[in-house]
């Protein structure tokens, strides 16, 4: 319990990604089965031991001390699991071997009664230290939010074990904590273990951007081109009764798509893109990526939410056809075979990914430029004889995305980044013009930490000390008048409706790709022009 | 004669203020005599006429301010009583920091005791706690709530060292004040077996030749504050400066650093959180809830006046407990030992 306490105290506190991943793999190193995979399913999200609820903590709370004191002690800290962890003290102190482990800590809740429950916390509370006390605490609220995806868990894992991440999102499914065959595996202790689940995650292939020393090489008859759909890269597989969605991670995204799950009455393996889009008779009229955002990051999906915003998957490819793997088919076999097995499925949730015609890489450069659907993001380009092979392998496929939206908007606050970047102010809110021409204000529009150089952010940083207004904690207020004030270009890949800024917009990837210093801040643009290319991209209902 | 506590010593705008000696402790503005409890600027200021102190903490008022910090000094030995004014005064070591001692006052058998900053926890850098028994004893609050329960100090440096092993590329940023922490966790780093170079910002230079000079060991130590120094000079080192210094410009010249802070606030995840600590280390140079409450009951004064920090949850613990307690309100004490 102990170092899985000290695991997450510093997980918490460590920004960058690679030390996360250090601080994970370091603990694998050191800790016994079971207590690691324990800990890897708790920050998996995985473990599901969650069973006792606030109140009961209070209670217990009340009965070692003072009310007042208590009152005093949780509006500083101001979190009761953390409040309780420091404040908790013991009867008396704990023998060295009566610390109980996270997997003594699992395995008794797993057998516990609710009552039960809260008497066993209890007791450990008084064997453990604060930090790990904290760790309890979090771990029966079901309250652990500290920051590591279950992807970097993964990558931590591949690192562990000298692995590709691929190998370990493939067996996933099939696995259950505590883990111990795929640890014992990534120690080269044992084989490595069987995928054993119904409707397995097949790692997917990705794309390498196309650059200009790759134009020559796309020519009609080595790359078929289609379109690249703006919305979430999926991987379908039905096999002996289960369906499952996965992402392209290889998180299992099911219980958010019912809709598209009911309709999975196929055998095989599909890839595709899940959008949301309405059908009619004849015609499918895909939503923004914002009406997607409606469906995603849900625990439960309402009939509502399904009905205003119904899930849809186009599909690009077909990696098992029944029960038979494909995926070492060249792609044009494979698009064959696609191409056959959509028909059999249901035309209101599934149709084909088009290919787009052309002879000439200049027809593509039109294309590019003009797609005929405001949620296409550009062209991918595919080797008509590539198979399907998991990663990112360079020269197979290709994308090529429609160039960014670009827009001048005046910095306004500047915020202390972490790390590397602690003594640099540099997180960047910037806004654009709104309200009358002849007295208008600043509305911040989005956010940017990247897209500059070492040399540019050191001039970010001296500007923004220079023309500081105010300060507040960490963020300062910069000096943003029309004819005072730094104009940054911001590109962007898309934008959405926001209920949650006061703008009414939100960027998708903003990033600084410029620094104009040249220019004065009231040229920068106006709320309108981000406005009208909202209107661009709307649902079409 | 005196009858009541007041007489001896009374909170007043300029500090604690002895009407019977005509003398004051820690004033927090220029007075004609002043006893000063231990060397941190919130306690010791400069401009004051006649200063009585440790020798330590004489010593180190005249590192940070110059020689002229007053117009006077007298040495107080420690354990030795003197006499101003008729009230008799003694200095017993308080166990915060270098020099650092609780006064003693005392007049027709009444003994008040105001401990300044102490703790009650080990510390190689100066000398430890003594219990002084009297009528009413003066206590600082600056940890006064259940909450906090300073952990093993050996433990939080050994948590630095290990992060030390695991990040052998990025240098190690520990933020401590400059007087007082920084020497313990650079003296406690030795104990734990950490031999390297130490680089330690020039704001602290004079005051760890000082604390060498006066028989602590620091082991090697070298200017982290070279103009000339490149960001792979310092890969895989241990810097300490002043916590301020490394949110500026200056700390820039370490590579990819993890940003330590060692104070006791450390213990609250938020107090981390905000100021961009990585790697929080509780180490306090003041009492935990358990050391201030356990003193109370050791000591058993009569009265017991609770000043700077959190007094109303100290205040309400000595109510639970029987003990007479009031908070006693007095400004400009800011912490600067543990802040």
């Amino acid at each position: 319990m102990k170092e899985f306490a000290a695991l997450l105290d510093r997980l918490v506190l460590t920004p960058q990604r690679n030390g996360k991943i250090t601080l994970l793999v370091d603990y694998f190193r050191q800790t016994p089965d079971p207590d690691r995979g324990l800990a890897l399913a708790a920050i998996t999200r995985d473990l599901d031991i969650a069973n006792v609820k606030p109140a009961m903590l209070r209670g217990l709370i009340a009965e070692r001390m003072d009310e007042q004191l208590f009152a005093y002690s949780y509006d500083y800290v101001g979190d009761l699991a953390e409040t309780i962890s420091l404040a908790w003290a013991a009867k008396e102190p704990s023998r060295v071997n009566a610390i109980p482990t996270l997997g003594d800590v699992v395995a008794s809740l797993a057998r516990a009664s609710r009552s039960d429950a809260i008497r066993l916390v209890e007791k450990w509370l008084d064997q453990l230290d604060a930090s790990a006390r904290y760790a309890l605490l979090k771990l029966v609220t079901g309250g652990l939010r500290i920051g590591v995806s279950a992807r970097l868990a993964k990558q931590a894992l591949a690192d562990f074990g000298k692995v590709d991440v691929g190998e370990i999102e493939e067996l996933w499914h099939g696995l259950k904590p505590p883990y111990q065959s795929l640890f014992a595996w990534l120690e080269g202790k044992a084989e490595k273990p069987a995928s054993i689940a119904a409707a397995p995650f097949r790692p997917v292939m990705l794309s390498t951007p196309l650059e200009e020393p790759d134009y020559a090489k796309i020519i009609a008859e080595d790359y078929a081109a289609e379109w690249k759909w703006d919305g979430i890269r999926v991987q379908l597989t039905a096999e002996a009764g289960q369906r499952r969605i996965y992402s392209r991670t290889g998180d299992d995204i099911s219980h958010a798509f019912p809709d598209i799950a009911d309709a999975m009455n196929f055998e095989g393996t599909l890839d595709g893109e899940l959008l949301v889009a309405r059908s009619s008779t004849d015609t499918i009229e895909i939503g923004a990526f914002g009406d997607l955002q409606q469906r995603l990051n849900r625990k439960i999906v309402t009939a509502k939410q399904m009905e205003s915003h119904p899930a849809f998957v186009r599909l690009y490819d077909l990696l098992f056809d029944g029960a038979e793997d494909i995926r070492a088919l060249p792609f044009a076999e494979r698009r064959e075979k696609l191409e056959r097995f959509v028909t059999t499925l249901d035309a209101t949730r599934f149709d084909l990914s088009p290919l787009v015609p052309y002879e000439t890489f200049h027809d593509l450069v039109e294309l590019r430029k003009n797609p005929p659907h405001p949620i296409i993001e550009g062209l991918m380009l595919k080797r008509r004889d590539s198979t399907y092979v998991p990663g990112r392998p360079k020269g197979p496929w290709f994308k090529w995305k429609r160039d960014p939206f670009i827009i001048d908007a005046v910095l306004v606050y500047a915020q202390r980044g972490h790390g590397k970047r602690s003594s640099f102010y540099s997180d960047y809110t910037f806004a654009v013009w709104t309200g009358p021409e002849e007295n208008p204000h600043l509305v911040p529009v989005g956010k940017a930490y990247f897209g500059f150089t070492d040399e540019e952010l050191k001039q970010l940083d001296a500007y923004v000390r220079n023309n500081t207004t105010e300060r507040f904690g960490p963020v300062r207020s910069v000096r943003a008048e029309p004819d005072h004030g730094l104009v940054l270009e911001i590109a962007f890949e898309g934008l959405n409706r926001s209920k949650r800024h006061k703008s009414g917009v939100a960027m998708r990837f903003p990033r600084i790709s410029r620094l104009r210093w040249d220019k004065p801040p009231i040229e920068a643009d106006r709320l309108e022009t981000l406005e009208s290319l909202l209107r661009n991209a709307d649902p079409v209902d | 004669m005196l009858t009541r506590p007041e007489e001896l010593l009374r909170s007043t705008p300029e500090g604690l203020y002895s009407p019977a000696g005509d003398f004051y402790i820690d004033p927090v503005s220029p007075v004609e005599r002043a006893l000063i409890t231990h060397g941190h600027a919130d306690h010791a200021r400069s401009g004051h006429q006649k200063v009585m102190a440790t020798r330590q903490t004489l010593d180190i008022m005249g590192i940070r301010y110059g020689d002229d910090f007053a117009g006077s000094t007298q040495t107080a030995e420690l354990g030795v009583v003197t006499e101003i004014n008729g009230v008799k005064v003694s200095f017993h070591p308080a166990g915060h920091v270098l020099g650092s001692a609780q006064i003693a006052v005392e007049k027709d058998g009444m003994r008040i005791v105001c401990s300044g900053d102490y703790k009650r926890a080990a510390d190689p850098t100066c000398l430890g706690f003594e219990l002084v028994p009297c009528d009413v004893f003066i206590t600082e609050a600056t940890f006064a709530l259940p909450v906090f329960r300073h952990p093993n100090a050996r433990d939080e440096i050994a948590k630095l060292l290990k992060s030390i092993a695991q990040f052998p590329e990025r240098s190690h940023l520990v933020g401590a004040y400059a007087l007082g922490k920084a020497q313990r966790v650079i003296r406690m780093m030795r104990d734990a077996g950490y031999d390297r170079t130490i680089y330690i910002h020039g704001a602290m230079t004079k005051l760890c030749d000082y604390y060498q000079s006066q028989g602590i060991d620091l082991g090697p130590l070298s200017s982290a504050t070279v103009e000339t120094g490149t960001p792979q000079d310092f890969a895989g080192s241990v810097v300490v400066g002043p916590p301020s210094a490394f949110l500026d410009r200056w700390a820039r010249r370490f590579p990819d650093p993890v940003s330590c802070f060692a104070s006791g606030w450390m213990s609250i995840r938020q107090r981390a959180r905000q100021q961009g600590v990585e790697l929080p280390i509780i180490l306090s140079d003041h009492c935990d809830w358990d050391e201030l409450t356990g003193t109370i009951k050791e000591l058993a004064p009569s009265q017991i006046w609770v000043t700077h920090g959190r007094e109303e949850a100290l205040v309400r613990w000595c109510e639970l407990n029987g003990f007479a307690a009031r908070p006693l309100n007095l400004v400009g004490y800011e912490d600067e030992g543990d802040g």
